[in-house]
């Protein structure tokens, strides 16, 4: 059981609540990308077994996407921030630092 | 021809007591919820100020809903929508806005009895306690697998919206929750 709670509405939602769609902060490759940073930007994703940035809609509440960061193996969430970011925020960061001492931090 | 709702009616007895609400005015409203010109709109048709995150705020004349950060359901008499509908529109005109007639769009039920919350709890993954959902906080969950909206108006009462297209689906579904026999007595 997964509980994330949408920043957007300020509701701690269910799993069943929301739509998972993939890793967040992805870079969108534009017109004048070569073959290789196409593919990258189309289909090379992280698969972490640890910590991960994710976008989730909250589809049958609110209907807003945000992002979360949690642990893929324990399923710990670190936390729910603004889907209007380029990057997860500090104090974010510095509190998955924290908690996970070996983790590489966020790269892009 | 006049107009009916989807559950036309429709009425069941068991744990908790089903009806149709009968024809309600609903009209949905986007636009930024803390820009004065909806601050004016809201005030010109309700005289009420936006509610806050996921409250609704009632008035003789009708009701407005947070239903999302951009958007407003504002609940009104049948009749009155084509009217309330001009009148925003020209309070709102020049506004990044939309306003849309959805009350034929929506079925509502109106639910009375001690068990509701146990009767959709069976549904939803929403937390029902009273804690987390008091009266006069609007809830956008799930029942089933069809997306709601409910609210509690006092203890033992409940105003749910769905779809229209599934309006018969979730009656079906509500009827067979408070089946007398399935008690779960936790709230």
């Amino acid at each position: 059981m997964l509980n994330l709670t949408c920043p957007n509405c300020g509701i701690t939602a269910d799993e069943t609540d929301l739509h998972c769609d993939g890793q967040a902060h992805i870079a969108r490759s534009g017109i004048n990308a070569n073959d290789d940073e196409l593919e990258n930007y189309l289909f090379m994703r992280d698969n972490p077994k640890g910590v991960h940035f994710e976008r989730w809609r909250h589809i049958y509440g609110c209907g807003k996407w945000f992002n979360a960061a949690r642990c893929t193996t324990t399923l710990e969430v670190f936390g729910t921030y603004s889907a209007q970011t380029f990057t997860p925020p500090k104090a974010l960061i510095n509190k998955i630092k924290k908690k996970r001492p070996n983790w590489e931090g966020f790269t892009k | 021809m006049s107009s009916i709702t989807a559950l036309n009616g429709a009425f069941h007895n068991g744990m908790i007591e089903i009806k149709d609400a009968g024809l309600i005015g609903m009209i949905t409203l986007r636009g930024d919820l803390k820009s004065e010109v909806v601050a004016k709109a809201l005030n010109f048709v309700l005289g009420v100020t936006v509610p806050d995150q996921r409250k609704i705020t009632s008035t003789p004349k009708g009701s407005v809903a947070w239903m999302s950060p951009d958007e407003l359901l504002i609940i009104i008499e049948y009749k009155d929508v084509s009217k309330v509908i001009s009148s925003l529109n020209n309070i709102l005109s020049g506004s990044h806005s939309l306003v849309v007639d959805v009350s034929d769009a929506r079925a509502v039920f109106a639910l009375t009895g001690n068990a509701i919350r146990d009767v959709l709890s069976k549904g939803t993954p929403a937390d029902l306690s009273k804690d987390v959902l008091p009266i006069g906080e609007v809830r956008r969950s799930r029942i089933a697998q069809l997306a709601v909206a409910f609210w509690f108006t006092d203890e033992i009462s409940c105003q749910l919206i769905c779809f229209r297209s599934v309006g018969a689906y979730i009656m079906e579904w509500l009827k067979n929750a408070s089946e007398n026999g399935s008690e779960v007595n936790f709230h």
